[in-house]
């Protein structure tokens, strides 16, 4: 629906005449075929990007006749069953597998923000010995993938006795994220006004009251930045999940999508829906807050 | 004014320093140090120096996986630099392009499978590649290829190019947004001027904008760096820990997976895992490093 309605956009927009508006740079620089050629390739990969995905929906919601014989084909009243994801809710907890992601994901991303934002205060406010150090230090866990430590988080996690538990995931994925949320808190810190500080000071609020009470809320608008990068990576891993918490009870999305279709890699109805579980959410969260995310991931970038 | 006892100082700093030291920093130490033991039957651990690393690197039953491994991982690493940045990079000028309409249709549509886990992105392509739906066949024959078809995942000869593209599509997003990032923050009076003094859209391109952007191409670069050489994910999802057919799909991730955990005959060795890592590790720090270096000149130079 709405790759063809930019279509439409693109071919009017290079049809008015470019006498009645300054034309763009790329009218200038490409000539008034410009839009169209750009339109033509962006459109192509567009198709590219999407198309699998959207197979993957179509076919799930169809019979397995129907996804053998016209695999391109939308489902139609007769082909129309929903029999694949009644098998995968009854043959699995997805929900379970989904509250699970949510509250792992949730919570690391709580806690990130909050330490995350207690620490970049300290570095960028106060000068103490070692603050260098400290930065430095965190710093290299931003391009270190926390990964290379598994032999030893698991031999802690199992002597913490947190095998098998959310916690136990909550707890790395705060790790992992810390590093670039400290950056990216710091640097948004930085640019906070020395009045609002000063003013507190004067009224005799204590320095950790001016943090809480004024510097936090004003993070608002960091957040956005700092869910993309922790919680996106926090949702889709696979890695510690299967090695810290592959039990039932407290298996991930990610987790347990890949163990159902390890079982049941014959029955294309319920692959398929199983898939599509897994994508249909996330599509409805991006589709709500795509302008968030990609403001946040831009403006995270750019520093 | 900005006076802070230092026990505030520590209760603002203890939480994250804590976890990230107790779950991040001190595991990757503890393993680097695990790297040099050996464990008995028993469990019990002694040091053995550089042995492991010589199994690994010399021992004809261990090195031929590890160097298979590493081999692919470069592959792996060059086919994303050949193709996803350069696609990120066209994808991002492209809509970056002032007066486009629907960019950020363009932005938002393009961006989605970066943003879905890499196992359901591998089951995808996984079926759509598979030879029993056809799929991919029928798709081929729309351009007249279809007798190029072939079932690519499972034949020695293309299962690692095929995984490799496979991840291209997904992570194409993050150079293109890195980059789209990046181009947004170039002056338009720069290009204004440019155009101005008759420079063509290529030129301003080239000549301009590029350079303007290098930055953002080296953070692109070292960051894809470092996600390849960590990868394990999409592997293990479409191949399995084994990383077939006959090891052809195999990356640095799947083998230190397979080395800790054990895999069919060979138990799991938490120390020889160890040891991978550490090399993994190193790996990795040359890069990182690699790229510091280079940025500090580049940095230094254009500062003067």
């Amino acid at each position: 629906m709405q790759l063809s309605s930019s279509v439409g956009t693109s071919s009017t927009s290079a049809t008015i005449p470019t006498t009645m508006r300054k034309p763009s740079l790329i009218q200038r620089s490409f000539g008034s075929a410009g839009h169209l050629w750009v339109h033509a390739v962006l459109c192509l990969y567009a198709v590219i990007a999407l198309f699998p995905i959207a197979l993957i929906l179509i076919n799930s919601v169809k019979t397995r006749n129907a996804i053998f014989e016209g695999p391109m084909a939308l489902p139609t009243a007769e082909t129309l069953t929903f029999a694949g994801f009644q098998k995968v809710l009854a043959g699995t907890h997805f929900l379970l597998y989904f509250g699970n992601s949510l509250a792992v994901t949730l919570a690391a991303l709580l806690l990130i923000l909050l330490f995350g934002a207690m620490a970049a205060w300290a570095l960028t406010e106060y000068r103490f010995f070692g603050n260098r150090a400290l930065n430095f230090f965190i710093a290299i866990g931003i391009m270190i993938p926390i990964r290379l430590g598994t032999v030893s988080i698991l031999q802690l996690v199992v002597a913490l006795d947190l095998i098998n538990t959310r916690t136990a995931l909550v707890l790395v994925y705060t790790a992992q994220g810390l590093p670039l949320a400290v950056m990216i808190l710091s640097e948004f810190m930085r640019q906070i006004p020395g009045e609002l500080k000063d003013a507190a000071r004067c009224d005799g609020v204590g320095e950790l009251s001016i943090f809480f009470r004024v510097i936090l809320p004003l993070l608002r608008p960091a957040i956005a930045t700092v869910a993309v990068f922790t919680m996106i990576p926090a949702w889709n891993d696979l890695w510690f999940p299967l090695i810290l918490a592959p039990g039932e009870d407290t298996r991930t999305v990610t987790l347990g999508v890949q163990q159902f279709i390890g079982q049941y890699a014959t029955d294309w109805n319920s692959v398929l829906a199983a898939l599509s579980m897994a994508v249909i959410p996330v599509l409805i969260l991006y589709m709500a807050f795509s302008r968030q995310l990609i403001r946040g991931l831009t403006s995270g970038a750019v520093k | 004014m900005k006076t802070i006892r230092a026990w505030q100082l520590a209760v603002l700093l203890a939480p994250a320093v804590l976890i990230y030291a107790l779950f991040s920093a001190l595991p990757l130490l503890d393993t680097l140090r695990l790297g040099f033991y050996t464990a008995n039957d028993a469990g019990v651990r002694s040091f053995v120096g550089l042995d492991n690393y010589r199994t690994i690197l010399f021992d004809p039953d261990w090195s031929a996986a590890f160097w298979n491994a590493m081999w692919n991982n470069v592959k792996f690493f060059c086919i994303h630099m050949a193709l996803q940045n350069p696609i990120g990079l066209l994808l991002a000028s492209l809509f970056s392009l002032k007066g486009l309409r629907g960019a950020r249709t363009y932005r938002t549509l393009i961006f989605l499978p970066t943003l879905l886990s890499v196992v359901i992105i591998g089951f995808i392509w996984q079926l759509i590649l598979s030879p029993l739906w056809g799929v991919g066949e029928k798709l081929l024959g729309l351009v007249g290829l279809a007798d190029w078809f072939a079932p690519w995942l499972g034949q020695e000869s293309t299962a690692l190019l095929t995984l490799s593209l496979i991840s291209v599509w997904q992570y194409v997003g993050i150079p293109m947004m890195l980059i789209y990032a990046a181009l947004l923050a170039v002056p338009e009076e720069v290009l204004e001027a440019a155009h101005a003094e008759g420079a063509s859209g290529l030129r301003i391109f080239w000549q301009i904008k590029l350079p303007l952007i290098y930055p953002t191409l080296g953070l692109v670069t070292i960051l894809t760096f470092v996600a390849n050489f960590n990868a394990f994910d999409l592997i293990y999802s479409v191949k399995g820990a084994l990383a077939g057919p006959n090891y052809a799909s195999d990356l640095l991730g799947t083998y230190f997976y397979r080395t800790f955990f054990g895999y069919q005959a060979q138990i799991g060795s938490p120390t020889m895992g160890a040891a991978v890592a550490t090399l993994m590790f190193l790996v990795i720090l040359a890069g990182v490093g690699a790229y510091f270096v280079m940025v500090q000149r580049r940095l230094t130079r254009y500062a003067l």
